[in-house]
């Protein structure tokens, strides 16, 4: 028996779903990011306040100053749904295991002297802090949010962050023979060293900024272009003989830098163009972040570096980057 | 009562040489076939030997895999490198 | 002597807790407003288990692969035109219920564990609840691409986002996420995490993707356990949170065994919605609703609440009526969507001698005493041109916003009232338990968006049944109405007729 299906029989009712052919302007076969994006949130008709902010909806586009006609005009360039960013993410980490494996084989950084282990350990170690801050802004960014365009890369944003927090672990395992002294040490740098502090409060002042937008621009623009882009861009010098190893095992930051940063920036790019006042905003809050940021970075490049000019060129860069953005610092 | 702990995985080619390290290593386990699944129940105590699942996989296999092919359990979890428990002792 | 090594405990500890710390700059009070308003009394975080150590590089990998896996699936499945390859066409209305109703909460469930993910004050079921943030974010968006595939040929399926917030049965999952999400975070892992991940959900996934196998539906049976592989983790971190809750401070029992018992009801009454396509829409039935109850909640579930008496937790308030219900409810609520076809966005069908048969085996106590009678009737109705339609706006229960069609306890030929005067209001239930929710907090309930109220109210469309249909955007005579005689049924048909003949 065989069993034959003429394609005429075949040919579909529709395309897509309704609301995403509303979206496209008709009925036409919409991708998988579209489907799995557009218009997902709930917006009406909700049935209880929540007892922990009963004066907003759990979705509530009043939770940012800022105001959009649209939160599907943000949209991501990568177009990430969850299948497509797992597994961009698992390769990448490939490479980040071929690296380790690497270093480790070669005994890289086990071999280095006392004293640079050390700056290592007090310079590097403690952004896994930085890290793990970044990773509460942005499930915050994401739980507050408002539409799937901008809080699903949130929540991947978040798991990213995590993912680097716990690579820049595993140089500190490769420091201290898997034994986990190097990450205490680095912790205790992160809680008192001077070094550290500025980084460290700015961070602790971001957690509680309410108004989301505000603390995603405060995150990207601020953390994000100032103090990450410090201490993988612009530091390499302080390492010495480690600037190779280091520069491998943190290939995965720089890639993500790389690729992140076009989201977020197309994100605050349409959301300041919206209108004059979200452009005010934005560009005030850019302004505060990035200026707090270089403040708190200069002590860090110092101890670095020995001079905060990587602090300068970090934050001047950070600024560069907002104007093509269409603020106005 | 007794209590039952509980495991059930994909009935296919990957979840083979787990369900045949539980049926080795857990006398008195109970088989429920479902279409596309099947559910391994004990009572009290369930567990999944890596050695067992490496003897008949003829490679190296490490627990947290079973992730893949995993459905459902009942039971508290012990997990670590050579073993994943699912237990109603304490 | 070399130092110590860390073993794989220690090591996960380094990777994640080590991660966190008591914030100076900021008060932790500030810096987590949300944790301390329920009265849960937590002294100790660290003493947090981790069950399932993952790490994000081996959380990538393992989810990248089960993503690989399974769109693999999807495509195959489109490219073959699976779904003209399932059991039978009315096979599809499962998906309808289930893209209308279950995804939409998964989508909740994202947010909402990003909300506790961010807000709970320790950092290591901050880190699970994230990863089940982006798994839930998972579960909605491969729910949609692959029923996106059937939405191509069904119909009642593409108005999935627009009618999950606005169609009466639908205001049922709707306001149980919305209950919980409205939630503080304790409250939201009890009512989620434990009550609905660990108690109930094996009810949807396991028998019921198991039911989708079954009738041929590969695509969803390979979505559902793939889901379900992410669920077992979920699974853990909900026994883990009621665990530390308990162990945490004795004063946290009262407040638990509360949650415990609300969300157990409410899990039970949307699952109702499972019940019934378990025994009436899978056009090849695997196992009746009764039995899986048995297995998973009076099985499973006993050995789960046996575990936790030692903690001074009982078995939740009504779980006996839940399990004597386990005998009426699928049929209590086939019944009512029989009756409201006309304002139902599936089909609905009497079912065949055969399927009649398998139902008086499965439920000896109570099919052929109560419900075969009744639906030979219809079907006799049906057959004399006078097919059975209620036409009145039901009453809706204000905590679970079913219509208030269920029986009283061991009376299954009365319906159960129950009411509540608050401020001089009326608010009326369908059951006991349903009651005490609202008892318990009368001021959340009242604010209940009640769909025949707000219908009665002029806020959806207008004051006919057609103004709400199309403000539903139901598409009339294709969305709605019985299975016979639509173009589902005509488009199956013709497929089967299509195969029939080039067999031959």
């Amino acid at each position: 028996m065989t069993v034959q299906i003429k394609t005429i029989d075949l040919e579909p009712k529709r395309h897509t779903f309704g609301h995403i052919a509303r979206r496209l302007g008709g009925d036409k076969p919409a991708t998988r990011y579209q489907e799995a994006t557009l218009d997902l949130q709930a917006t009406d008709n909700f049935h209880y306040k929540p007892l922990w902010e009963p004066e907003y909806w759990h979705y509530d586009t009043r939770k940012t100053a800022v105001v959009m006609e649209d939160w599907y005009k943000p949209l991501d360039p990568r177009q990430f749904y969850y299948a497509t960013y797992n597994i961009s993410r698992a390769n990448a980490n490939q490479a980040v295991e071929r690296n380790f494996t690497f270093v480790e084989e070669r005994d890289l950084l086990g071999k280095l002297d006392a004293a640079l282990k050390a700056k290592l350990i007090s310079g590097l170690l403690p952004i896994r802090h930085l890290h793990w801050g970044s990773n509460m802004n942005m499930a915050e960014a994401c739980q507050r949010g408002y539409g799937t365009a901008v809080t699903a890369p949130c929540i991947f944003s978040a798991g990213d962050h995590l993912g680097m927090a716990q690579i820049v672990s595993r140089i500190g395992l490769l420091l201290d023979e898997q034994t986990g002294a190097a990450l205490d040490t680095a912790k205790d740098a992160w809680m008192n060293d001077p070094a550290w502090q500025g980084v460290r409060r700015l961070i602790e002042d971001t957690f509680v900024e309410r108004d989301w937008f505000h603390l995603y621009v405060a995150q990207t623009l601020g953390v994000n272009a100032v103090l990450l882009d410090l201490v993988y861009k612009h530091a390499d010098a302080a390492w010495g003989p480690a600037a190779v190893p280091v520069a491998m095992l943190t290939e995965f930051m720089a890639d993500w830098r790389a690729e992140e940063g076009k989201w977020s920036d197309a994100v605050v790019k349409t959301v300041a163009a919206e209108s004059e006042a979200n452009k005010a905003l934005i560009s005030g809050w850019a302004k505060t972040w990035i200026d707090r940021a270089e403040a708190a970075a200069r002590p860090l490049a110092t101890a670095l570096l020995g001079d905060a000019a990587a602090a300068t060129a970090a934050a001047d860069a950070a600024r560069t980057r907002a104007r093509s953005l269409g603020l106005s610092l | 009562m007794a209590q039952i702990a509980s495991i059930t995985l994909l009935h296919n080619d990957d979840a083979r040489p787990i369900i045949e390290a539980i049926l080795a290593d857990n006398p008195g386990v109970r088989v429920l076939n479902m279409p596309g699944a099947v559910k391994l129940d004990r009572d009290d105590e369930l567990v999944i030997n890596r050695a067992s699942v490496e003897e008949r996989l003829g490679r190296s296999w490490e627990p947290q895999e079973i992730q893949l092919v995993l459905i459902s359990m009942a039971g508290n979890l012990d997990e670590d490198d050579d073993h994943f428990t699912l237990s109603w002792k304490h | 002597m070399a130092p110590k090594k860390l073993g794989l405990k220690q090591r996960y500890a380094h990777m994640t807790r080590g991660l966190d710390w008591e914030t100076s700059y900021q008060p932790m009070d500030a810096v987590y407003p949300f944790d301390s308003f329920e009265g849960i009394k937590i002294k100790d975080w660290s003493a947090w288990e981790d069950p399932f150590r993952l790490t994000m590089d081996a959380y990538w990998k393992f989810q990248g692969e089960k993503e690989r896996k399974l769109y693999a699936v999807l495509d195959a499945f489109a490219q073959n035109n699976g779904q003209t390859g399932i059991s039978d066409a009315r096979y599809a209305n499962v998906l309808k219920l289930f893209l209308t109703g279950v995804s939409p909460l998964e989508y909740q469930a994202h947010r909402g564990f990003a909300f506790a993910g961010r807000h709970l004050r320790g950092v290591g079921p901050r880190v699970a609840c994230q990863m089940q943030s982006l798994d839930e974010l998972r579960h909605v968006q491969t729910q949609i691409h692959t029923i996106s595939h059937y939405n191509k040929y069904f119909d009642g399926i593409s108005e999935f986002r627009h009618m999950h917030d606005r169609v009466w049965y639908l205001s049922v999952p709707k306001s149980f996420f919305d209950d919980a999400r409205s939630a503080g975070p304790f409250e939201y892992m009890i009512a989620i995490g434990f009550a609905f991940e660990y108690v109930l959900t094996n009810l949807l996934f396991v028998p019921f993707m198991s039911g989708a196998a079954y009738n041929g539906d590969m695509s969803t049976v390979t979505f559902g356990f793939s889901a379900q592989s992410d669920e077992s983790r979920h699974m853990t971190l909900g026994i883990e949170v009621i665990k530390f809750l308990l162990e945490q401070h004795p004063d946290n029992l009262p407040i638990v065994q509360k949650w415990v018992d609300k969300w157990f009801w409410r899990g039970h009454r949307v699952l109702g919605l499972v019940a019934m396509m378990m025994d009436y829409m899978l056009p090849k039935p695997v196992m009746s609703w009764k039995e899986a109850w048995e297995i998973y909640f009076t099985e499973a579930g006993g050995s789960l609440f046996t575990d936790l008496a030692r903690y001074g937790l009982k078995v939740p308030k009504y779980a006996d009526v839940a399990t004597a219900e386990a005998e009426h409810i699928s049929h209590q609520n086939w019944a009512i969507f029989y009756q409201y076809t006309h304002a139902a966005g599936f089909h609905t069908w009497m079912p065949d001698k055969a399927h009649l048969d398998w139902l008086s085996e499965k439920y000896p106590n109570t099919f052929d005493k109560y419900y075969r009678p009744r639906w030979e009737m219809w079907a006799e109705m049906e057959k004399q041109g006078k097919r059975f339609y209620n036409n009145a706006l039901p009453q809706l229960c204000q905590t679970c916003q079913i219509p208030m069609g269920y029986t009283e306890p061991g009376d299954p030929t009365t319906i159960a009232f129950r009411c509540s005067e608050v401020d001089g209001e009326t608010y009326h239930f369908c059951s006991d338990g349903c009651k005490d929710i609202f008892d318990g907090e009368p001021e959340k309930y009242a604010q209940s968006w009640l769909p025949v109220h707000q219908i009665f109210q002029g806020n959806c469309g207008g004051a006919t049944v057609p103004d709400v249909l199309n403000w539903y955007r139901m598409n009339v005579g294709a969305d709605n109405m019985d299975y016979v005689g639509s173009p589902d049924e005509k488009l199956w048909n013709e497929w089967h007729a299509g195969k029939v003949r080039d067999a031959v």
